[in-house]
Parts: C-alpha cells; sequence; structure tokens
C-alpha cells in the first residue's frame, strides 16, 4: 500500500492526554486538509510525523513500510518534510544559499557554485518560481517568496510527504493563490501534501480529502466536495455555525471618533471614517493597503504626516497611546507576539499594565488586587490557565488573545480598535470573542475591527469600508457589500 | 513533583549555590579552622558591598533590557571626584551627595544618549566606558589623589578583629538592597520595567512612557554605581582613576548568576545579591586554599557559565 497510513496513534505527556487515537490516511498525489480547533491535538500529530515526538501506541506507515522517524531529521530522510508556520530562514544569507542550507553542493568543503545554482534553480522551476533572484537576501525577499524558499530547501530532500502548517497566515489573497498553485503542481507531481489551516474556505479550494481532529481524535474524515463548511465547523466545535455570529438588532448613537484625511508615508494616503457609538465598523483590504497604518495613527502610535483625528469630547492635541488610553480608546494589536503581549510576564500584569497606578496607593503597587482583577476576566472569559500570575507565553495563542482583549475591557475602553482580532485562533475562541464583540456594541461601545478573514467582517459589523492602497475606497452598511464585491474594490478595480 | 515545591526550589537555586560553595571551602584541612568564623564573614561581607551596590543598579537596567558597561569606570570617577572634594576640605556629606550626583551626571548621559539616539545600550555604555575611565584619569591628571584624612575611611574597615559590629558599607548595601527591592516588585516604576524589559512594543502600545523610562532608569542606577565609588574610596583611602577596571563583568555575573535574563523582564535584587556573596565566597575561599589569583578567574569564569547553563535546564524543564 502506498501513501502514509497512521492508526490509532496515542501521545500523553505526563498526565495529559494529548492524542486518544487519531487515524490518518493520506494517498500520494493528494492533498489532505488536517482540520481542528487548536488543542485538538494538530500540533502534536505533526510533531511525531516530523520525529519530534514518539508515538505511545499505533502503528504508522509510509508506503507499506513502517515509518518510525527517530528525529526531525531522519524523518526528511524517510521522506517527511514540514514546513512551519514561522519561517525558518537566514534572512542574510541569499535565497540559494537558504535553499541549500546543510546540503551544498561541495568538493572537500569547497561550494560548487554552479552545481549549487543549478539544483536551486531547478528546486524553484519545479515551484513555478524558476525566475526568483537566487543572489538577492532572503530578507529582501517578500514573505510569499520566502515561504517559496522554504518550500524549495525541503523539496532538494525528494520529500514523499510535505506538512504546511497555517501557510497562508501572513500572506495576502493573491499570494495566497499563487501558494495553492505550488500546492496543486507538487500533488500533480505525486507528493502527498498534509495542509493545515483555520481558513476552512482555504483548505476548500486547495484540498482533496479533509480528516477532522477534536480532543485527540479522530472525529471524521472524507471527500471535501461531500461535506459542507457548516458541517465541518460542527464537526470541529461541536457547535451549529448560526451561533458564531451572534448579533441583535444595532442601535448606533452619536459619532464618537472623526479620522479626516489622515495620511502617513507612505501607506496610508487621505483617509476619512467616522465612527459612531453601539456600532461595529470593519475595515477590508488586502494587506499593505493601509488597515493596520489607519488603526495605529488613531491610537497615536505612529504619527501623521497631514490630516486630523478627532476623539468627540477630547481636545484636539498632540496624542501619545497615555493619552488615547485616557480619552477611552484601547488597541489590540495584530502581532500578540511581537507587540501585543509580554510573554514573559503573568497574566494579571499583561492586563493591568495601562492601568498600573490605579492599583496603586502611595506608589506601591497592590499584587493582590492586580491577581483578582485578572482573575475576575479569566473567569468571564474561560481564559485557560493555572492562575492569574502564569506568564502568558505559556497559553495556546486563543488564551493569549483572549488576555490581550482583557486588558481593553478591564480598562474599560469605549472605543476599541481591534487588528485582526481572531488571527491564528481557533473557532472556539473565535465564537466567544465575536460574542463579547457583539456585547460591547450592545453597551453602547464603539468598535472599529480590521479583519483579513471576510466572513467574519460581513457576520460580524455595521457598517464596512474597504481600503485600497491607502484610502478609504468606499463605506457602506454590511447588507451592501458581499465578499466578492469586497474583493474588487480593495483589489481597485472598482 | 508538586508545582509550588518546585517553585519554591527554583526561587532557592541561587540560595543553594550559596550555600554550596560555603560548605565546599568549610571542609578542607587548609581553612577549616578560619573560613567559618563570624571575622571572615564580616570580611566577605565588606568585600561584596561594591559589587553588591553595583548589582542593585545592574538588575534595574537589565530587568528593563538593557545593560551598562561603564561601571568600572563610573565608579573609578566618581572616585576621583569624591577624593578631589576630599582635598578640598568638603564635608563627608557634601562629598557623598556629590559622587551620587557624579554617578547620576553618567547614568543620566547613558540612558539619553540609548533613548535619543536609538543606539543599542551596549554601544553606548561601551564608549561611556572610555569616555569615563579618561575623564576620571584626566581629573586626577594621571595619578592616584591622595588625601590627609575623612571620616569616609572608616566606612569599610574591617581592621578590629575583635569587633563585632559590621563596617557602615555593609549596613548601607543591606538598606539598599531591601529598598530596590521594593522598588522593582512593588512601585509602578518597577512594574513598568519590567513591561520595558519584557516586550518594549507592549509598553509602548499600554501608554508606558518608554523614552523617559529608559532615562530614569539609567540615571538612578547611576546613583547607585556613584556611591559604588564611594566606597571604593573608602576602602582604598584614595581616589584611583585606574581602579575596578572590568568590574562592570563582575557586576553583570552577579546578577546573570541571580537568575536575571540579559534579554530583560526577568531578574530579582534577592538573586543578584546572592550572586555578588557567591563570588565574594570564591574568592575569599580561593585565596585562603592558597590558590593562585589565575585559578580564581578560572573558577569564576565556570560558575558564570555553570549558574546560567543550570537556570536554562530548570527554565526548559517548565515549558
Amino acid at each position: 500500500m502506498s501513501g502514509l497510513r497512521l492508526v490509532g496513534i496515542r501521545k500523553s505527556f505526563g498526565a495529559t492526554r494529548a492524542l486518544a487515537s487519531v487515524s490518518l490516511a493520506v494517498e500520494p498525489g493528494e492533498v489532505h486538509a488536517l482540520i481542528g480547533e487548536n488543542g485538538a491535538g494538530k500540533s502534536t500529530l505533526m510533531k511525531i510525523l516530523s520525529g519530534a515526538h514518539r508515538p505511545d501506541a499505533g502503528t504508522m506507515e509510509l508506503d507499506g513500510a513502517p515509518y518510525a522517524p527517530e528525529s526531525p531529521h531522519d524523518a526528511r530522510r524517510k521522506g517527511v518534510a514540514m514546513i512551519y508556520q514561522e519561517l525558518n530562514l537566514a534572512l542574510h544569507l541569499s535565497a540559494q544559499e537558504n535553499i541549500l542550507l546543510g546540503m551544498e553542493s561541495a568538493r572537500r568543503g569547497w561550494i560548487d557554485h554552479r552545481a549549487s545554482r543549478e539544483r536551486a534553480r531547478a528546486a524553484l522551476a519545479q515551484l513555478g518560481y524558476g525566475d526568483l533572484a537566487l543572489d538577492r537576501p532572503a530578507g529582501a525577499c517578500s514573505i510569499a517568496e520566502q515561504q517559496v524558499i522554504e518550500i524549495a530547501r525541503a523539496l532538494l530532500a525528494k520529500p514523499r510527504v510535505l506538512i504546511l502548517d497555517e501557510p497562508t497566515s501572513s500572506l495576502t489573497q493573491a499570494d495566497a493563490e499563487k501558494l495553492f498553485a505550488v500546492v496543486l503542481r507538487l500533488r500533480d507531481q505525486g507528493v502527498s501534501v498534509i495542509y493545515i489551516s483555520h481558513f476552512l474556505e482555504e483548505c476548500r479550494c486547495v484540498a482533496g480529502r479533509f480528516t477532522v481532529l477534536k480532543d485527540g481524535e479522530t472525529v471524521a474524515s472524507g471527500a471535501m466536495a461531500d461535506a459542507s463548511l457548516d458541517r465541518i465547523v460542527t464537526l470541529m466545535t461541536g457547535r451549529e455555525v448560526s451561533d458564531l455570529y451572534p448579533r441583535g438588532a444595532s442601535h448606533p448613537g452619536a459619532s464618537v471618533l472623526e479620522v479626516r484625511a489622515a495620511s502617513r508615508a507612505p501607506r496610508l494616503r487621505d483617509a476619512s471614517l467616522s465612527l459612531r457609538a453601539g456600532e461595529i465598523f470593519g475595515v477590508a483590504g488586502l494587506i499593505g493597503a493601509g488597515r493596520t497604518d489607519l488603526v495605529r495613527s488613531v491610537f497615536a502610535l505612529d504619527e501623521l504626516d497631514s490630516g486630523e483625528i478627532c476623539i468627540v469630547g477630547s481636545p484636539a492635541v498632540r496624542a501619545n497611546p497615555r493619552r488615547r488610553w485616557d480619552e477611552g480608546l484601547g488597541f489590540l494589536s495584530e502581532n500578540r507576539k511581537e507587540e501585543g503581549l509580554m510573554l514573559s510576564q503573568p497574566i494579571a500584569d499583561n492586563i493591568t499594565l495601562p492601568k498600573m497606578t490605579s492599583f496603586s496607593r502611595f506608589g506601591i503597587v497592590s499584587g493582590a488586587r492586580q491577581r483578582a482583577a485578572a482573575g475576575r476576566w479569566i473567569g468571564a472569559l474561560a481564559i485557560k490557565c493555572r492562575d492569574a500570575g502564569q506568564p502568558v507565553g505559556h497559553l495556546s495563542g486563543g488564551n493569549q488573545q483572549k488576555v490581550a482583549l482583557a486588558r481593553l475591557l478591564e480598562h474599560p475602553a469605549r472605543i476599541f480598535l481591534l487588528d485582526e482580532p481572531t488571527r491564528g485562533i481557533d473557532v472556539g475562541s473565535k465564537a466567544q470573542i465575536y460574542r463579547i464583540i457583539g456585547e460591547l456594541a450592545a453597551e453602547g461601545k464603539a468598535v472599529l475591527i480590521v479583519s483579513s478573514y471576510l466572513p467574519e467582517l460581513l457576520g460580524l459589523c455595521d457598517r464596512i469600508g474597504v481600503m485600497c492602497r491607502g484610502r478609504l475606497a468606499a463605506v457602506k452598511p454590511r447588507s451592501d457589500w458581499t465578499e466578492e464585491e469586497i474583493m474588487r474594490v480593495a483589489t481597485g478595480n472598482a | 513533583m508538586h508545582p509550588a515545591l518546585k517553585g519554591l526550589l527554583s526561587r532557592l537555586g541561587p540560595f543553594l549555590g550559596l550555600l554550596v560553595v560555603i560548605v565546599l571551602f568549610s571542609l578542607p584541612a587548609e581553612t577549616r579552622a578560619y573560613f567559618l568564623t563570624y571575622h571572615n564573614f564580616k570580611i566577605i561581607l565588606t568585600q561584596t558591598v561594591i559589587v553588591a551596590i553595583g548589582a542593585l543598579g545592574m538588575t534595574m537596567i537589565i530587568v528593563s533590557g538593557g545593560i551598562d558597561l561603564s561601571v568600572g569606570s563610573s565608579i573609578a570617577f566618581t572616585s576621583v571626584v569624591g577624593a578631589l572634594l576630599i582635598q578640598h576640605g568638603w564635608a563627608a556629606a557634601a562629598v557623598v551627595a556629590a559622587t551620587i550626583a557624579a554617578g547620576a551626571a553618567i547614568g543620566l548621559v547613558n540612558g539619553t544618549a540609548i533613548a535619543g539616539l536609538r543606539v543599542t545600550p551596549f554601544i553606548i555604555t561601551l564608549g561611556t566606558l572610555g569616555v569615563a575611565r579618561g575623564s576620571a584619569k584626566w581629573l586626577a591628571d594621571n595619578q592616584t589623589v591622595n588625601y590627609e584624612n575623612s571620616p569616609i575611611n572608616g566606612w569599610m574597615t574591617t581592621a578590629n578583629p575583635f569587633g563585632y559590629s559590621l563596617p557602615g558599607g555593609v549596613w548601607v548595601a543591606i538598606l539598599l538592597a531591601v529598598f530596590t527591592a521594593v522598588l522593582l516588585r512593588k512601585t509602578v516604576f518597577g512594574r513598568h520595567l519590567f513591561a520595558l524589559g519584557s516586550n518594549e512594543a507592549t509598553a509602548r502600545l499600554c501608554g508606558v512612557p518608554t523614552t523617559r523610562l529608559k532615562i530614569l532608569v539609567y540615571a538612578a542606577a547611576g546613583c547607585f554605581f556613584g556611591l559604588a565609588g564611594l566606597f571604593q574610596l573608602s576602602r582604598l583611602r584614595q581616589g584611583d582613576p585606574t581602579v575596578a577596571v572590568g568590574l562592570e563583568l563582575d557586576i553583570i555575573a552577579a546578577v546573570i548568576i541571580g537568575g536575571a535574563s540579559l534579554n530583560g523582564g526577568v531578574g530579582g535584587v534577592l538573586g543578584s545579591m546572592i550572586g555578588a556573596l557567591i563570588m565574594a565566597v570564591l574568592r575569599n575561599g580561593s585565596q585562603q586554599m592558597g590558590w593562585p589569583t589565575y585559578f580564581q578567574e578560572i573558577i569564576i569564569g565556570l560558575v558564570i557559565i555553570a549558574a546560567v547553563f543550570l537556570d536554562r535546564l530548570r527554565q526548559g524543564r517548565r515549558e
């Protein structure tokens, strides 16, 4: 029998059972979507496949022979290659050097430049990127090109199974489509591709079959064409999709935030909007269209070249983030790890950082009161953790995001600026964050959401504005938009 | 292992290290008679004072994600300043204030340059290491600065072998350690330092005045370094512009042995103080064993690596 077969895989770490019973069958020349919430066991399964962990029980076969990798290196030799979500490139080395890293063509320690070049070129050509500049430093390549470089590196080992973990999480729509083409090309060359993604629409585009994991078990698998997305979401979460965007009627009030002709080189040009109390306003657009620049400028993290940002009821003076918090704004960064959270610090400190002084008396901060405040949010948002003193870095992505959001809730903010609030988190946490956002609007808070995930904008927002090349090109009520229409405006084909 | 027990063990790590070092030196025949005596510990404590006070300032800086390489030079500079002022007939209290101010001034320059020029602390303080050392030699006319007598000379003395009272410097170090521990753990300033060191972008996003905080932490640490310079002066009884070369490395080592991370956001006063003590005990014990100084240097070098490695192991296992 050919292909990859896993039956009854089990794995525990101490008392925690990560995988209870996982089965997975991937044929050669098949793209297989592996779907599941965070914590369902996908990462553990991938670590077992790529040789980082060994299963406690179960059988693994690759092309009919038992497959038991001793290490990631051994797994690569046996034909299983893995591309992680966070790319692993030496950014100062050239594309060619990155592709051949550790597998250089050499004679007695001297690099054989011509042979290296040919091999790197061949690997790129296999992916349809034969014209990529081999001498350019990887750091100067776009994220999409970097990903191709990494896949090309994996191809040098002639893998039979290629695992892609959330490959599109930092790609634009156009680049994602190029990646799909690469994946399908590899499929046609007979490679088995295991495709992990939170974007179900995307799995549907590229995968032929799927397997759903839930709580460490395989709960379903089948042909992609036979299953509706709603059905898959239900399988993943045990919850109906209609519960995902629970929004009642909205009652927008007075304007609370006015942006007039905001410009900041190079990405933000002449953007204007007005946000009302009790309203959820969505900002769509391609990555690099200036969406993040817009919200960062509103929160005074970046300075405008020209234009005006007016928080209604506050004097228009030179602002900084401190002032914005005091005016009742809160900002959720799109980048949890780099900007949003202090990963090495306790949950309590992360939640209370903007208002540390209000937990202090005569300059002495009360840790007990900080932890009590954090404890309330841990309960209210069902944040899975040991206690409020646990470092945020120990939590899963979804729980980290809830901590980041709790900071705004604790403040409490009345104007929420949320940049990609559900990026890279599981459906369960997503549903919960949607519910919170809905409740905020119902309480009369104003919410500005930037998102690349159109279904959530269409499911959640009262009005949606689409940014294109730094301008807010069109603002209309949600009912006047469709995904196609948003993409048309976003790509400048209006 | 129970998590609470594990947490306790990891907090006690540096303590255990200190205990091991003390036990090891109290066993051999050469040192058994003298090493564990009260008088010897009085000497060890007195020898720790300068590194300990420096380590207090350095702990704040390292927690905030910075580093200061100019400490040795700052100590030389401030001790020269102090000696010159004594020569000019200033009273002890005024000399104390002036040396602290001199240290703070160097820190202020460091902090302002780091925050204003946006150059990494390593480079800026590498530069001020040279500037402060050169200025010290210039001020001192490239020789030691001697003076008749001053009450300051008595603050670090262990001359009376029968006296039980600890010299003033030790008490100052202990009081400052308590003060700094409270400052770091309990005040808004201290918690903001942890935030800055853990993730500067988050700190900025959350409205922490990061620029002001950076300038403040170097200036505050500078006060400690100035005070360390004063005790250097007290110990030598003269201002020596060539003193304390490389002392910043001892001070950084003490902080790191105490469990702080050079990446910022992690560290504590208790650990740093024990780190400083471990190094002083090692020096003292080695001397009594009659080991040559090069051997002490090798041992201390290995201890730094071992301490950080053990810490890495402990953290790795926690995850």
